[in-house]
């Protein structure tokens, strides 16, 4: 398989996708001339022509309740926001409109929106620009929340988001955008709802959501040396959770870490954690852990920065507490 | 307007005002939870509608009963709404082109801007109307609206009825401008007319629709009109706003100008107790059919959530079908 950049691959099911059904059309700030903040939509503008390609006046509210009306007409709009951040002006809209349209409808009416979302800290971006809102998104039901940790989910999941005909929620690391890996050649799409097991293991099973993910596999590593057989999975799907390999796995190791970029409190790991305990109390060894980033707006500074967010270290550290290796932090 | 659209028009507005009517007492004896009276804005919304091909998409507000009149929607499926028998698809929002009211206030500008921008870059040779008060003119999603269908050129009228009231606030809290005027500093004509004029209503949206469909972009018109009533039936308005201004408001009921005009072109006073008698009939009608309707299964709750249900979503479907047996 040929290996490709996470942002090429992004790139990639879009023009596939804009190829293959005109109904296609993006939206977003400085997404054509100037081929988008991340270079996502670059060339696209020329491809497709400034109807499909439109660069939208600052107006994050108007971008996604546009995105919306031309949706319920029957087209499918991706909207690309310069951050999740932004998004948060159209909160509204999200949440009172694309999730909810369908249902006020009686199931007559869609809400084909994929909303792209780059996210979370490690840029110095400080503390407007920096955020992990997995969360937010995936507390409201009639959204589909996804993210890719992966050059190879990054084009499958964009497609399948891109094919639903749901309002999808995409989190993209801005810190996978120079990822390089494996895409597979030809057609192809990534179920959302599903997670990945991306290393087999016994002794413990660690969650990874984003960004987080890939310092999951790189502590799993690290924990083969300490002698501890890890279970990395890769969670892609936060909103529906894939309550089935989640569960499956705990019930093979007995105990479950989960970490997340975003503030543990009310977060990410506090509803696995509930929801495991839920689904199988009777094979947890211990209390499933969770790991988030501090609980403090993003710092600027580079070295807090780092210090916010959980790291390799930090799940390392955690994992070994659970398997008994370690004593338990203080509390 | 010719004669016979001018008929139609005055039917359709006794329509509007009859069955709005009905709607009050209906809430009055707990057969509908609330609802929001429009009589006094039939010409505003009877006539803009009648401007518009069928084809034509119309976002409404909550207080459209007129426009849905006139559009012709399945008034059951529109009452059983305000009945809080489910919470939408209730009459054929796609086959009517009429959107489901929104009560997030101003958020469907937007929707019907994007509709627009949708249509043209589908090839559809539509307009989108949308119907909003001057409440709704203080939301940034107005302006924003506004903005994005000058820049983009989108087919799509924009028709704020001020009635002079949000709820309680006067429109001199709500802009200390006149709203027409706002188009120019978006790059399209703005036009205030006479909201209870229907001849007026008609030739002000036709020619915005023409525009729109011309190429040309939007129109945003700004109708005066007046509500009889309160702003719904959970409010007062004796509370915050005087008599008098009721009083002056009706005795120039839009209704009874039209009739005035009508009957001064010769059309005799038997056509219009015929028509008094057809509003009446379709009124009980409507009073049968909404007795007469049933609720729809409660299990359905779950099963517009997603194009199609997640495991968790699937589960909590089969958990209420199994507490409720036979009944679900």
């Amino acid at each position: 398989m040929p290996e490709k950049l996470f942002r090429a691959a992004l790139r990639e099911a879009l023009l596939e996708e804009m190829e293959r059904d005109e109904k296609i059309f993006l939206i977003g700030e400085d997404i054509g001339v100037f081929g988008g903040a991340y270079r996502v939509t670059e060339g696209l503008l020329d491809r497709f022509g400034a109807m499909r390609v439109v660069d939208a006046p600052i107006a994050e509210e108007a971008i996604v309740g546009c995105a919306i009306g031309a949706a319920m007409s029957g087209l499918r709009p991706v909207v690309e926001m310069m951050t999740v951040n932004f998004s948060l002006l159209a909160f509204d809209q999200v949440v009172q409109n694309a999730a909810k349209i369908r249902y006020m409808f009686g199931g007559e009416t869609t809400v084909p929106l994929v909303m792209r979302l780059p996210g979370g800290a490690g840029h110095q971006l400080s503390s407007q620009h920096s955020h992990s809102f997995e969360v937010l998104y995936g507390f409201i039901p009639g959204l589909l929340v996804v993210s890719p940790t992966t050059p190879e989910d990054a084009k499958g999941l964009l497609k399948s988001a891109i094919r639903t005909d749901n309002p999808v929620m995409f989190m993209e690391s801005m810190s996978l955008y120079n990822l390089r890996g494996e895409v597979p050649d030809g057609d192809y799409t990534t179920p959302i709802g599903e997670a990945a097991v991306r290393r087999s293991g016994r002794d413990v099973t660690i969650v990874g959501v984003s960004r987080q993910a890939v310092l999951a596999g790189i502590a799993a590593q690290r924990l083969e040396e300490e002698d501890v057989d890890a279970e990395w999975i890769d969670l892609r799907s936060i909103r529906p959770l894939d309550w089935k390999t989640l569960g499956d796995s705990v019930k093979r190791t007995g105990r479950c870490l989960v970490i997340e970029e975003g503030w543990p409190t009310y977060g990410v790991g506090a509803e696995i954690a509930a929801g495991l305990q839920e689904r199988c109390f009777d094979y947890l060894d211990a209390p499933v852990a969770r790991l988030g980033g501090a609980e403090v707006p993003m710092p600027y500074a580079k070295d807090l920065e780092r210090a916010a967010i959980p790291s390799v270290d930090d799940i390392v550290r955690q994992a070994l507490r659970l398997v008994g290796k370690k004593a338990p932090a203080a509390v | 307007m010719d004669a016979d659209r001018l008929r139609e028009t005055y039917r359709l507005m006794l329509l509007a005002r009859r069955y709005d009517e009905e709607a009050v007492r209906l809430q009055r004896q707990g057969e509908l939870v609330a609802f929001p009276p429009m009589s006094g804005q039939e010409a505003a919304q009877v006539a803009s509608v009648l401007a518009l091909s069928p084809a034509d998409m119309v976002f409404p507000s909550y207080r459209e009963l007129g426009v849905a009149v006139g559009r012709g929607v399945d008034m059951t499926g529109y009452m059983l709404a305000f009945r809080g028998a489910w919470n939408g698809g209730l009459y054929d929002c796609r086959r009517n082109r009429f959107a489901p009211m929104a009560s997030s206030v101003g958020s469907h500008l937007l929707h019907a801007v994007g509709w627009a921008m949708g249509a043209r870059l589908d090839g559809r040779d539509e307009v989108a109307i949308v119907y909003f008060g001057e409440g709704a003119t203080s939301e940034g999603d107005a302006s924003e609206a506004f903005n994005f269908a000058g820049v983009f050129r989108a087919p799509v009228v924009f028709f704020c009825q001020n009635n002079g009231w949000a709820i309680s606030v006067p429109a001199e809290r709500q802009s200390a401008g006149e709203i027409w005027r706002r188009g120019e500093a978006f790059g399209f004509p703005g036009v205030r007319v006479d909201g209870g004029d229907a001849e007026a209503v008609f030739a002000a949206t036709s020619a915005a629709a023409e525009r729109a469909r011309r190429g040309e972009g939007p129109t945003l018109i700004e109708a005066l009109t007046h509500r009889f009533g309160p702003h719904s039936t959970a409010d007062d308005d004796t509370r915050y706003r005087e008599r008098a201004e009721v009083e002056t408001a009706r005795r120039n009921d839009p209704l009874g100008r039209l009739r005035a005009r009508l009957a001064a072109s010769g059309v005799p006073d038997s056509w219009f107790s015929d028509a008094e008698d057809e509003a009446r009939l379709a009124v009980s009608e409507l009073r049968a059919s909404l007795a007469a309707a049933e609720n729809p299964p409660a299990v359905e709750m779950f099963d517009f959530v997603y194009a199609a249900p997640p495991p968790a979503l699937a589960l909590q479907r089969s958990q209420l079908e199994e507490l409720l047996g036979p009944d679900a």
